[in-house]
């Protein structure tokens, strides 16, 4: 990582936070076993349910999900966003080797921002409309290096303006969120959020508020970015066409809990998961019969208050009844589907589930 | 466009500027809409597809009546209606309804269902065979939701529910034509499908004519017989939508469709990465207005205005001075070759 090269102050202050930096071997994030709980009036949500996963640096996880899956519960999670008087968090989540779920509220601050960042889907809303762009990326750096100047933070906000692809940083520095475009601000957005050569970046459907055309250019960019910057990068989104464009893995993620888990040809090329034929049976594609039915999932995703019992998908699954009344009953545990790295919760046994697969899905819709 | 069957729909130079004041005295206008030729025949879907800001909505808004155009004429059924007064329109109405994008918006929370569906029947002042209550209760059922749910309020259905509560009220006074305003862009991807295919179950069994508005090209495909692709305000293609899917002749239409992450394609998308943001329609560009993203503008495109004209006696129209022909396969073919400079 160039994080000091970059660093005209030289060796950024990092004291107090324990860190003893797990070195390059390893995951840079490990989530094992996380548990999202908020108490509130109607019931317990349980919002994330024993979710797994690991992101090494210079790869990205894409995780996919409808509303209410938990996708987003678990991002804040990580970067401890969550008020710890609400939300009842469990489980462990390692950054660089420090153990976050428990750390006091003062010191995750110190890494959120340094060590890991966020880019938000709405950046209208996620800048503040009251400072001009520069001045806030420049605060961004000045936070988590509090002994560099204003004209040095202003440099290196410039600079990374322009790293971003923003064209005239300079003058571009003064102007206020409402004088930037749509993706201009998703730009600026990440130029903040990569100020601080963060080493995990989050990004929560970064480009689902932007036109296609400028959705193209914004994960082109992310991906030029994560080549030169080497983060470990979360993409958070439903699009699977984006997922397939920039992930190296997917996680898929129903009713708090992760359902499939493996390289991203593993999930879409080879998907085992009843819910991940379901998510690609049913968009639309630019190629194949435009005048085919889709196949929909039959009915909505559930309430977090009140998940089905056993595996939370039965209600809305073709196969459920194949099991009796297991589906019902147990909640599936995310096992190996056969080949290395492809994990699926499902009771469907692994001959019956490639069986069903090439008779039912594999005709139809994007799977094909 | 073939003159065998009399279109439904038929749009003439439709335009909408909106006055913007701007200091003390200039006074310029956004040119939202500017100058919109099409036909929908009886039964047949038109897509509307673009970008944010290209005028889409405010197309559809226009065709019911919801904004006042600016110039230009809009003909239903043979009937001049671009200025009809409220009184004028309410029997046209009933053959021309909109769904709206947002169902959390679109529904009167204080309302039950059953009301809101027979809103458009009570107003309009019918009284259908057999009642209003049980004409309710068949267009809850055609639309896939439990006719005993009558009495619900909004807030008791789920997005998906909601907007097909939208579509009951829509299909009410039994239209001919529907505008549909992104229906599906609000829900879940699992229930996006479960929309769309009612909509083309009702499409083919009612017989209707929808104007379909999307910036999604996927959904559109799923959906319409032909496809208008606009950009700042203009149609810049038009045609078949075998021939805009598989022939696009217009370069912002590649564009888009090359920009499209495509699950059946891992790793990046095609090769077409068109530079910047759309411009703003309180200026557009002068000529062309594609021009500006263009990697095959020249002096040409900047000094006259191409027309939206026809190529090779077929129903594709096409407004561009260098137009591209051939097939394109995603991330192979002629587009791909032409692109490889776009970026510089």
């Amino acid at each position: 990582m160039g994080r000091s090269e970059t660093t005209p102050s030289g060796e950024p202050d990092r004291p107090e936070v324990p860190a003893q930096r797990a070195g390059e071997d390893g995951p840079y994030l490990r989530v094992k076993d996380l548990r999202v709980r908020f108490e509130t009036e109607d019931g317990v949500v349980r919002a994330v349910d024993g979710v797994s996963f690991a992101v090494e640096r210079g790869r990205t996880l894409g995780i996919v999900g409808e509303s209410g899956s938990g996708k987003s519960v678990t991002s804040l999670a990580i970067l401890g966003l969550h008020n710890t008087k609400r939300a009842t968090i469990t489980g462990e989540i390692s950054v660089g080797g420090r153990q976050l779920v428990g750390l006091p509220e003062e010191q995750v601050r110190r890494l959120r921002g340094r060590d890991m960042a966020m880019i938000f889907q709405d950046p209208l809303s996620a800048l503040h409309p009251y400072y001009t762009v520069g001045r806030q990326i420049a605060e961004a750096y000045r936070v988590h290096h509090p002994r560099a100047g204003k004209r040095e933070a202003r440099t290196r906000a410039v600079d990374m303006l322009g790293r971003v692809g923003i064209p005239q940083p300079a003058k571009r520095f003064d102007q206020y969120p409402h004088e930037f475009s749509g993706g201009m601000r998703q730009r600026a957005m990440i130029a903040m959020a990569l100020v601080n050569d963060p080493d995990l970046v989050i990004a929560d459907e970064p480009t689902t508020a932007l036109d296609v055309t400028v959705q193209a250019q914004i994960l082109d960019l992310l991906s030029d970015l994560q080549d030169e910057f080497r983060s470990a990068i979360i993409l958070i989104t439903h699009d699977l066409g984006v997922v397939s464009q920039v992930a190296d893995d997917v996680l898929v993620m129903y009713g708090g809990r992760a359902v499939e888990h493996g390289s991203v040809a593993q999930v879409l090329r080879r998907p085992q998961h009843p819910y991940t034929w379901g998510l690609l049976s049913s968009v639309p594609s630019l190629h194949g019969d435009a005048d085919a039915d889709l196949v929909p999932i039959k009915g909505n995703p559930p309430s977090l208050i009140n998940l089905p019992s056993g595996c939370a998908f039965h209600p809305r699954c073709r196969y459920a009844d194949r099991n009796g009344d297991r589906s019902r009953t147990e909640v599936p545990g995310l096992r190996s589907a056969g080949e290395a790295g492809h994990l699926v919760a499902c009771h469907l046994p692994a001959e019956e589930r490639t069986r069903l697969y090439q008779q039912d899905i594999a005709q139809v819709g994007v799977a094909r | 466009m073939s003159t065998e069957t009399e279109p439904l729909l038929r749009v003439r130079g439709l335009t909408k500027h909106f006055p913007v004041r701007d200091g003390f005295r200039s006074r310029s206008a956004v040119r939202a809409v500017d100058g919109l030729d099409f036909d929908v025949r009886p039964g047949e879907t038109l897509g509307l597809v673009g970008e944010s800001g290209c005028g889409k909505t405010t197309t559809g808004r226009m065709l019911v009546r919801l904004l006042e155009p600016t110039s230009g004429t809009i003909e239903f059924a043979g009937r001049d209606i671009t200025h009809a007064r409220r009184r004028e329109l309410r029997p046209l109405r009933q053959d021309l309804q909109i769904i709206f994008q947002d169902p959390y918006a679109s529904l009167n929370p204080r309302h039950t269902v059953g009301r809101i569906v027979a809103m458009p029947l009570q107003v309009n002042g019918i009284d259908p065979p057999g009642g209003t209550k049980k004409r309710v209760q068949e267009l809850l059922e055609l639309v896939g939701l439990n006719p005993e749910h009558y009495n619900r309020y909004p807030h008791e259905f789920s997005g998906g529910q909601r907007q097909r509560i939208g579509i009951a009220r829509a299909l009410a006074l039994r239209p001919k034509l529907i505008v549909a305003d992104e229906p599906v862009s609000a829900l879940d991807v699992s229930i996006q499908a479960q929309v769309i295919n009612l909509l083309r179950d009702l499409q083919r069994e009612l017989d209707l004519a929808f104007v379909f508005i999307a910036h999604d090209l996927a959904v559109i495909r799923h959906f319409c017989h032909r496809v208008a692709v606009m950009y700042l305000g203009k149609i810049v293609e038009i045609g078949d939508r075998d021939d805009i899917y598989e022939r696009p002749q217009h370069p912002y239409t590649r564009a888009l469709l090359s920009a499209i992450p495509d699950v059946t394609t891992l790793g990046p998308a095609g090769r077409i990465r068109l530079t910047g943001d759309v411009p703003t329609p309180l200026n557009p560009p002068s000529g062309c207005r594609f021009r500006t993203r263009c990697w095959k503008a020249q002096e040409r495109c900047a000094t006259e205005e191409p027309a939206l004209v026809r190529r090779d006696g077929g129903d594709q129209a096409t407004a561009c001075h260098f137009p591209e022909a051939g097939t394109i396969r995603q991330g192979a073919g002629p587009a791909a070759a032409t692109v490889e400079e776009v970026s510089k």
